[in-house]
C-alpha cells in the first residue's frame, strides 16, 4: 500500500513536473508570464490525437514532428508578440503586466482556433494503456513514460544549464538581464531561445497527457494553474526546483487520496503551496540564481 | 458609469415598451416573415464539451430540418422559416443571464431555447418566467422540479432528477444481488460538484432501502486526474459493484485506469460521458458491459431514424441520454407552436397539457415534467441500450457480471 502510493505519486508528479518545466523557462528566463501556456499544452495534445487517429502515427513518433514545430511557433511568437513588449517596457518594469495582458488575450485566440479546428468535444484515445508492474504496484505504461520523460528532459536541461557555456549565458540572463549584455551576451536572443524551448516542453507535456487523459479545447487553464503553482513553489526560472516541486505535489496528492480522503487533494495542494511560500517566499530553490 | 446607467435606462425603457406592446395585444405576426428563436449555450469554457455533444448539434439539426421543410407551421397552415440568434455564454452563469436578457429585450426573439447544464437552467429560469418565455430544460438534472414548476409555471423539466437515476441504479443492483452474481456490497465515488452531490445524496438512502451495503463512499474534487488510489481502495474492499457519479473527463480516466489496475467488478457504473459516442470510440470493445445513465430503446424506429439523421448532420451520433430528450423537447415546442401559434402563454399551456408524438413515442408531461425516462443503460455490442425500468416496453436485459477488460 505504502509502496504503491509512493510509486503512483512519483509518476503523477512526473507529469506535473514535465508540464511545469516549460513555464519556468518562459517565466524565469524570458520573463514572460505566459497565461496561454495551458492552451499550447492542449494544442499539442490535439496534434498528437489527430496524428494518431487520422494517420496512425504513434504519439512518440508524432513528437518528432510536433516538438520542432512547437519550437518554431515559440520562436516566431516571441519575435512577433513579446519582443515589442520587452522593447517598450525598457527598464520601467512594465513587462510583467504587459506580458500577462498580452498572453491573456493570446489564450482566447488559441482557444478559439482550437474550438473552430477541433470542436468543443471531449477527446481521448488509448495508447500504451496497460499496466506495468513495478515493485508490486500496477502503473499505466503511458504515465510511467511521462515520468521517465520528465526526469530525462529535466536532467538533460539541468546538465545543459549547469555545465555548458550556452547554459551559463542563459542563467546569466535569468539572474541579471541588465548586466548580461556587458559580457557580450545577446539577451534578446537568449530570451527568445528560452521561450521557444519552453514551448517545446509544453508540447511534450501535452503529447504525454493526451495518451491517458480526456481533454477538450477549454481545459488549458487547468494545466496552466497547476504549472503556475509548481513554478512558484520551485522558484522562478529554476528547472530543478520545478522538477522537485512537481514530484512533491504528485506525492502529496496521492498520499492524501490514499490515506486521508480523495476529497482533500485540492486542499492539500494549496496547503503545501502556502506552507512553502511562507517558509521560503522565493520558492524552494531561491530565485533562478543557480540552475 | 453614467453611460452604463443610461444604457440601463434605455434597456428598461425598451423592455417597458415591449411589455406594453404585448399587453395591448399588439401582434406583429401579420407582417412577420420569420420566427426568431434564440439561445445561449457554452460554445467555449469548461462546459463546451458537454454542450457541444448534447445541446448544440440538436439545436442546429432541428433548425436545419424545420427550415428545409419550409419553416415552422402555424395554426393557419402557413409556414415561417426560423431565424436563429445564437450566443456563447462562455460557461459563465452571469453571461448566460445577460444573454437571455438581451434575447428578450433587444433581439425580441419569439422563443428561447434552454442552455446546457443544471445550474445554467436554474440561473435563467426566473428571467425567462419574468419575460414570459416557456423554458424546456432538457440538459438539467434536478430533484426539485415539482417546486420549480410551481414557482415558474412556464418551466418544463425533461431530464428527471438524481433520485430517479439513483433509484433506478439501486433496482439494477438489487436485482443482480438477488440473482447471486454480486454480494450486495457497493463502492461509490462521486465528484464534489452539482451532479455528483445530487446523485450521491439520492443514492445513500435509495441503496439502503434496496438492501445494498455501501462499503466505500468517497468524494473527489472536480479536475482530479489520477484515480488509482480510489480504484485500489475499491479493489481491496469487499464491493462487487463499482459506482462513480462522475463528469466526462473523470469517466474516461476511470475506464482507462480500471484497466491498468486490472479491476473487474461485476457491475461497473459511470456518470456523465459514458453514453457519449466518443466513449465507444475511445474504448471500443472495453466499453462492453459498462453502465451509466439513460440508454436507448433500439426497437423504436423513430429514435433510430433520428440517430441516423443526427449522425449525417453532425458527423457523429447523438449521446444516448440527454441528446434525445433535447431533440424531443424541440419537437414538442414545434408541435405546440403549430397548435397554438406564436402566443407564448398559449404555447406554454399547450406544452403543459398536450400530448405529443416525438422520437420518444407518445409524450405527455406530468406537472411540467417528463417522467417516462430510461434511468440506466448499458453498452451492449456497440450500442448503449436501456435496461431500467425493466417493466417498460423496449428495455433490454442487463448483462451482469460485466466481462473482464480485454487487455
Amino acid at each position: 500500500m505504502l509502496l504503491t502510493a509512493l510509486i503512483s505519486g512519483l509518476v503523477l508528479g512526473g507529469t506535473y513536473a514535465l508540464v511545469a518545466m516549460g513555464l519556468t523557462l518562459q517565466y524565469g528566463i524570458s520573463r514572460i508570464m505566459n497565461l496561454a501556456y495551458g492552451e499550447f499544452v492542449i494544442f499539442a495534445a490535439f496534434c498528437a490525437f489527430v496524428l494518431f487517429t487520422a494517420y496512425g502515427i504513434s504519439p512518440l513518433v508524432g513528437m518528432l514532428l510536433v516538438l520542432p514545430a512547437a519550437f518554431v511557433v515559440g520562436y516566431v511568437l516571441y519575435g512577433v508578440m513579446m519582443q515589442p513588449l520587452v522593447k517598450r517596457s525598457g527598464k520601467t518594469g512594465a513587462l510583467d503586466v504587459d506580458a500577462i495582458l498580452a498572453t491573456f488575450g493570446l489564450m482566447f485566440v488559441v482557444q478559439g482556433v482550437m474550438l473552430v479546428t477541433f470542436g468543443a468535444n471531449y477527446t481521448s484515445y488509448s495508447y500504451m494503456n496497460f499496466g506495468v508492474n513495478i515493485l508490486g504496484a500496477s502503473i499505466a505504461a503511458n504515465r510511467l513514460l511521462a515520468f521517465v520523460l520528465a526526469v530525462v528532459i529535466g536532467g538533460a536541461l539541468y546538465m545543459v544549464l549547469a555545465r555548458t557555456r550556452w547554459g551559463t549565458a542563459i542563467r546569466a540572463v535569468a539572474v541579471a538581464p541588465e548586466a548580461a549584455p556587458l559580457v557580450g551576451i545577446n539577451v534578446n536572443h537568449m530570451a527568445r531561445l528560452a521561450f521557444a524551448l519552453g514551448m517545446v516542453l509544453a508540447a511534450a507535456g501535452g503529447i504525454m497527457i493526451s495518451m491517458y487523459q480526456t481533454f477538450n479545447a477549454s481545459m488549458g487553464v487547468v494545466f496552466a494553474m497547476k504549472a503556475l503553482i509548481i513554478v512558484i513553489m520551485g522558484g522562478q526560472g529554476n528547472l530543478l526546483g520545478a522538477l522537485v516541486a512537481g514530484l512533491m505535489l504528485g506525492l502529496v496528492e496521492t498520499f492524501v487520496a490514499t490515506y486521508i480522503d480523495p476529497g482533500l487533494t485540492l486542499a492539500a495542494t494549496y496547503a503545501i503551496f502556502l506552507a512553502v511560500l511562507l517558509w521560503r517566499p522565493s520558492g524552494l530553490f531561491g530565485k533562478g540564481g543557480r540552475a | 458609469m453614467i453611460m452604463f446607467s443610461r444604457r440601463l435606462a434605455l434597456r428598461s425603457f425598451g423592455a417597458t415598451i415591449a411589455v406594453a406592446a404585448a399587453m395591448t395585444g399588439f401582434s406583429a405576426s401579420a407582417q412577420q416573415t420569420s420566427i426568431k428563436i434564440g439561445y445561449a449555450v457554452s460554445l467555449t469554457g469548461g462546459n463546451a464539451g458537454g454542450a457541444g455533444i448534447t445541446t448544440l448539434p440538436n439545436y442546429r439539426l432541428w433548425v436545419s430540418e424545420v427550415n428545409a421543410a419550409g419553416g415552422l407551421e402555424l395554426p393557419d397552415g402557413t409556414r415561417l422559416p426560423i431565424e436563429v440568434v445564437e450566443y456563447d455564454d462562455r460557461s459563465s452563469t452571469e453571461e448566460v443571464v445577460r444573454a437571455i436578457e438581451r434575447l428578450a429585450t433587444q433581439d425580441q426573439v419569439d422563443f428561447i431555447l434552454s442552455p446546457w447544464g443544471t445550474g445554467f437552467n436554474l440561473a435563467v429560469a426566473p428571467l425567462l418566467d419574468r419575460f414570459g418565455y416557456p423554458q424546456l430544460a432538457s440538459a438539467s438534472v434536478t430533484d426539485r422540479a415539482d417546486e420549480f414548476a410551481q414557482r415558474w409555471p412556464r418551466s418544463f423539466w425533461l431530464l428527471g432528477g438524481g433520485a430517479d437515476y439513483a433509484g433506478g441504479l439501486a433496482d439494477v443492483l438489487a436485482t443482480a444481488t438477488a440473482s447471486g452474481v454480486m454480494n450486495g456490497d457497493v463502492a461509490i465515488i462521486s465528484v464534489a460538484d452539482g451532479f455528483g452531490i445530487d446523485l450521491i445524496n439520492a443514492a445513500r438512502p435509495a441503496f439502503a432501502a434496496a438492501g445494498l451495503n455501501i462499503v466505500m463512499d468517497r468524494t473527489y474534487p472536480p479536475g482530479t486526474t489520477d484515480f488509482s488510489p480510489m480504484l485500489n481502495e475499491a479493489k481491496s474492499s469487499s464491493a462487487t459493484a463499482f459506482v462513480a457519479f462522475s463528469y466526462p473527463p473523470d469517466t474516461f480516466a476511470l475506464t482507462q485506469q480500471a484497466q491498468v489496475a486490472d479491476y473487474n467488478p461485476a457491475v461497473f457504473y459511470l456518470g456523465v460521458g459514458a453514453p457519449f459516442p466518443t466513449y465507444l470510440g475511445a474504448n471500443g470493445a472495453n466499453a462492453e458491459g459498462v453502465m451509466s445513465l439513460g440508454g436507448i430503446d433500439t426497437s423504436n424506429a423513430a429514435m433510430m431514424d433520428y440517430r441516423a439523421r443526427h449522425e449525417a448532420f453532425a458527423g457523429q451520433p447523438p449521446d444516448s441520454w440527454a441528446s434525445m430528450i433535447t431533440y424531443a423537447g424541440l419537437e414538442i415546442l414545434q408541435e405546440a407552436i403549430k397548435r397554438a401559434g406564436l402566443d407564448r402563454d398559449a404555447v406554454s399551456a399547450e406544452i403543459a397539457s398536450g400530448s405529443f408524438t416525438t422520437i420518444l413515442g407518445e409524450t405527455q408531461l406530468q406537472n411540467n415534467q417528463l417522467r417516462d425516462l430510461w434511468l440506466t443503460g448499458q453498452w451492449q455490442d456497440g450500442t448503449f441500450v436501456a435496461i431500467e425500468p425493466t417493466d417498460r416496453p423496449g428495455a433490454s436485459a442487463a448483462i451482469v457480471p460485466k466481462q473482464p477488460w480485454a487487455n
